[in-house]
């Protein structure tokens, strides 16, 4: 197979860059080393739509968060993705954070945020009533906005596949040649050819781009676990809640999620593997006290489920979105942490305009940006969900209890365009499994119908691909 | 020789001592609080029994497997070698509940019997 | 919209037991909704035996219990739908559901009787560290792979949680040719059956790790291993006490919740220790006309008195359809002193009959002995040889105590060593 632009890595930014460069009559692939997208970096972070006052001015952060930002609400619609503009705080407990709010602000106000306020500590808690008593002050940002990352990774990648792309899944890219005109890039077993290639490799990006002899880029992962607590205390935050920033990050947050949970977290913590998505005693225990400062009602016992992702942090400290100086159609999009995925819409849009600065590629008639919601039966009406049980039995059967997921919304899943292949992939397009019980109930029914549709055994089903299979051979 | 074992007559769960004489005479039992204690230390010591319940194989059900159980009660040591032969048997759809699924499993007298329904596909 | 005397919500052993008896007190308009493919309940996947020792007099396995109520719900012509799924109940207790044979499903009920059972506490709830591998499961979902699909779910297990369900499981993966490593349990003491302990344990020499729990989980695709450790009085594992058991499969069998949502969306009062309803003798809750009963509002140790307890609420049922209701005045009960719940919460004085009181405590006791008081004074003490949280308990208040009683009373249990 013959391409014109390859983008490795299907996370947030990949597929967002993929659908961005099917706008154009060009043959594009999406190259993702996992079973499905959204399985590194992007599904596994804060999902926070930051206003953008925290990068230092003149940076491609500073620059890409505000643009980025502006530009998340209409892109999440036109994908179909829920997008909630909550607004943050930034929480002051001491004098000195009164302060930082201030140096906060000025820096906002240079870097374009809009509608930034300094709220004193009666309006902060009447914004937000569960806030602790010992707050001083906030930083108010309404720009600021929650996401569903993952969704909105795969809704892209999606849309990218309808106007042309090619989803290639469990693709480790590990080599890749150069002719002086195309690259080859192989997986030990399969290659393909392509004109261009994007490293969007997330936490990768620097075995990537090493293998064309770049080795400019530096990442570490860096770890932040998460605690998600059921939807019966999603009350508790109004807004995205910060504390001030360290030098690590931004600090334990406590933040709704456009689902209704609320999610706490998270650590930071520099480590080596990047495959390491464990989480520590230490670490939950850490982010629920700081948390607390916060939100001191919270408690473990309404947690149900906790989880890791890496960052991919790089020595430059600021995202690196530029062609190698090794090949110049190689193009790193590296060190993509956070505000990666406020940004990730500008970030689509600056690699375009990298690529087109060198290649001619005609814009395409048919491009169609809209990818339709897909159908959300806990979100209808009695009646919408009478007409479409009557156009579609299979959204007659509950098959997960928690989250009111019915047979045909998986499906849809299961048949979309680059589809669902395993558990993971259901839940993340469905939220089957997602609540309090945590696929106890469902799980195995999900796994069935993985089986059916899929015309395999439900032994060969897995959790994420690879081995994590979930049954081993029939008991008799 | 002198065995210890848990009472399972009732909930309370005494910690029975039996003290065993080379031909397997039973020379005392202590620790009990009752006459039921007495008798299951006895049984146990002389001809421990279980029942089993597993799963049978099914051919063309709506499931791959009925469950099933022991009719009465098995020696314990023979519950394993009870396993692998039930583990060859299969069934075709449909099966009924009490149907005879494996006759007098190693000549024990003792049936297996369906515990469910399993209709055919 | 369809109309009914009363919709049963679930077709476990609660929800027939109380279509049942509801049926047998005079009503004829019932209908039971079940959201799997067949009546029966969890009860179809416990396929060891051990049910209806006090109900039947016999040792059946779950299907065959479940079988006996179903055979009678068919020769009653009680109407049911299974694959069907209750979606909300309105303040008027109209219930809608859904299936893909009817559609949406609108129907008028006189009353409701709640009988959704419960679920397992997934992995997230105990917060334990470590990876997201495959191989993590509960022992509930693990039956059902082994005893309805007929698939295996692992091949060198661990299982964290002695209650029933980890002790079966434990014995049914060794039957089927799995080793299971140990069970490890957070307590001093298991809240399984004593029974279960020798013959799903000790009979296969499968260890019992009391004071123990698993604090991380190891493997990247499938599960490889889990890290176990002794825990201090305070449950916080000690350092120095952890050790690498290699496995596959994590089991956990770590408590049970009773199913609550469509409850908590009718505003109906939940008690924070049971999360179920707060119920009075006739297991109707705070809102008129809906009644709760079985693992929805309370887990019960056997299976045997969720029947028990479903007829009451069917009867509860029957009688608010066929207006039979007397007048009220409530008595509340409490647990004091090592019990943790008392069922039902409150007591109508003008009740004509014994009112029988469920209750659990919270430890272990020996030789311990139990006290009723009302309004302080101590009007029953029964002499307990052993007291354990896995036991459900029960006191019965006869009519003539009842009589005596006055509105706004309060009945206490305690225990007393």
């Amino acid at each position: 197979m013959n391409y014109d632009v390859a983008v490795v890595g299907a996370g947030v930014i990949g597929s967002l860059i993929a659908r961005e460069l099917c706008r154009y009559n060009i043959k594009v692939a999406l190259v993702e080393k996992n079973n499905d997208m959204a399985t590194g970096t992007s599904k596994a972070n804060s999902a926070i739509v930051h206003a953008g006052f925290d990068a230092k001015p003149g940076t491609l952060k500073a620059k890409l968060n505000v643009e980025g930002t502006a530009l998340m609400p209409e892109l999440c619609k036109t994908l179909g993705v829920p997008f909630k503009p909550v607004g943050s705080l930034v929480v002051a407990f001491s004098d000195e954070e009164v302060e930082t709010l201030g140096e906060l602000l000025e820096r906002g106000k240079a870097n374009g945020v809009p509608g930034l306020e300094i709220y004193d500590a009666a309006k902060l808690r009447e914004v937000e009533p569960f806030i602790s008593e010992n707050a001083k002050a906030a930083l108010w940002a309404p720009t600021a906005g929650i996401v569903c990352p993952y969704e909105l990774t795969i809704a892209a990648a999606e849309n990218a596949v309808v106007n042309g792309a090619d989803f290639i899944r469990n693709f480790e890219v590990k080599k890749i040649g150069f002719d002086g005109n195309e690259f080859t890039v192989s997986n030990g077993e399969n290659e393909f050819k392509t004109k261009y290639i994007i490293n969007a490799a997330g936490v990768y990006c620097d075995e990537i781009a090493a293998l064309i002899g770049d080795t400019s880029i530096h990442t570490i992962p860096r770890k932040g676990e998460y605690m998600l607590c059921d939807k019966s205390v999603g009350h508790l935050a109004k807004h995205t809640i910060f504390q001030c920033p360290s030098k690590m990050g931004k600090g334990v947050l406590v933040t709704p999620t456009v689902d209704g949970n609320l999610l706490i977290g998270p650590s930071a913590l520099d480590i080596e593997d990047k495959e390491d998505f464990a989480t520590t005693a230490a670490a939950l225990s850490g982010i629920l006290e700081t948390a607390k400062k916060s939100v001191p009602s919270l408690t473990t016992r309404e947690v149900i489920t906790s989880f890791a992702g890496l960052r991919a942090h790089c020595t430059r400290d600021d995202f690196i979105i530029e062609p190698s100086e090794k090949n110049s159609r190689f193009i790193n999009v590296a060190g993509i942490e956070s505000p990666g995925l406020s940004s990730a819409p500008a970030i689509a849009e600056s690699v375009r305009d990298i690529i087109l600065k060198s290649a001619s590629f005609e814009e395409k008639a048919d491009f169609n940006p809209v990818r339709e919601e897909p159908v959300r039966f806990r979100h209808m009406t009695n009646e919408e969900r009478k007409a479409l049980i009557e156009k579609n039995p299979a959204y007659g059967q509950i098959i997960c209890r928690c989250e009111t997921i019915t047979e045909g919304e998986i499906l849809d899943a299961i048949h979309a365009p680059a589809g669902a292949r395993d558990v993971d992939g259901v839940k993340r397009r469905t939220r089957a499994g997602m609540g309090r019980c945590q696929g106890g109930f469902c799980g195995s029914k999900v796994v069935e119908i993985l089986a059916r549709e899929l015309g395999v055994e439900i032994n060969e089903i897995t959790k994420f691909g690879g081995n994590s299979k979930i049954l081993y051979e029939r008991t008799k | 020789m002198q065995k210890n074992i848990i009472c399972v007559a009732c909930p309370m769960g005494c910690g029975i001592t039996v003290e065993i004489a080379d031909n397997g005479d039973i020379l005392s039992v202590t620790g009990n609080t009752c006459k039921r204690g007495d008798t299951y230390a006895r049984a146990e010591c002389t001809n421990p029994v279980r029942s089993l319940a597993t799963t049978v194989k099914v051919d063309g059900g709506i499931h791959n497997v009925v469950p099933c159980k022991s009719a009465g009660s098995l020696p314990k040591d023979k519950i394993m070698e009870c396993m692998k032969v039930i583990n060859t048997a299969e069934v075709k759809a449909p099966v009924a509940l009490g149907d005879i699924l494996v006759e007098n499993i190693l000549g024990t007298g003792i049936n297996i019997v369906a515990t469910n329904h399993c209709p055919a596909k | 919209m369809l109309n009914y005397d009363i919709v049963v919500i679930g077709g476990g052993p609660a929800g027939m037991a109380a279509a049942l008896k509801a049926k047998e007190c005079g009503v004829d308009s019932i209908l039971i909704l079940e959201r799997a493919e067949t009546l029966g309940g969890i009860l179809e996947q416990c396929i060891h035996t051990g049910f209806g020792l006090h109900y039947f007099g016999e040792e059946l396995s779950g299907p065959e219990y479940a079988d006996r109520f179903i055979q009678l719900v068919d020769k009653q012509k009680i109407e049911y739908k299974t694959d069907t799924m209750a979606l909300e109940i309105t303040q008027d207790n109209v219930v809608y559901a859904i299936n893909k044979k009817d559609g949406l499903l609108e129907i008028q009920a006189k009353a409701v009787i709640l009988a959704m059972g419960c679920r397992e506490r997934p992995r997230g709830a105990l917060n334990i560290a470590g990876t997201r591998a495959s191989g993590v499961m509960s022992a509930g979902t693990a039956q059902k792979y082994v005893n309805i699909d007929g698939y295996m779910p692992g091949k060198k297990v661990v299982i964290l949680g002695s209650g029933d369900i980890g002790l079966i499981m434990a014995r049914r993966m060794t039957l089927e040719g799995a080793e299971v490593k140990c069970v490890c349990e957070l307590m001093p003491y298991s809240s399984g059956l004593t029974r279960n302990i020798v013959q799903c344990l000790d009979d296969f020499n499968i260890p019992l790790y009391l004071s123990c729990t698993v604090i991380d989980i190891h493997g990247k695709e499938r599960v490889e291993g889990v890290t176990i450790a002794d825990v201090d009085e305070n449950r916080r594992p000690i350092p120095g006490s952890e050790r690498f058991i290699e496995c596959d499969t994590l089991l956990l069998s770590v408590g049970l919740i009773p199913e609550n949502e469509l409850t908590r969306a009718v505003g109906i009062d939940l008690d924070p220790v049971t999360s179920g309803a707060v119920v009075d003798e006739y297991r109707e809750t705070s809102h008129k006309g809906v009644f709760a009963c079985g693992n929805v509002l309370h887990v019960h140790d056997l299976v045997d008195y969720v029947t028990l307890e479903s007829q009451t609420a069917g009867e509860g049922a029957a009688r608010y359809v066929l207006g039979k209701t007397e007048e009220a005045e409530y008595v509340t009960t409490k647990g004091v002193n090592g019990v943790r719940y008392i069922v039902p919460q409150k007591v109508n004085i003008k009740n004509d009959g014994d009112v029988k009181l469920y209750f659990r405590v919270g430890q272990v006791y020996k030789n311990a002995k139990t006290v009723v008081k009302y309004n302080g004074e101590e009007i029953i003490s029964k002499k307990r040889p052993r007291l354990a949280p896995g036991e459900m308990e029960s006191v019965i208040i006869k009519n003539d105590m009842l009589k005596g009683f006055a509105a706004d009373g309060v009945i206490e249990i305690s225990v007393e060593v």
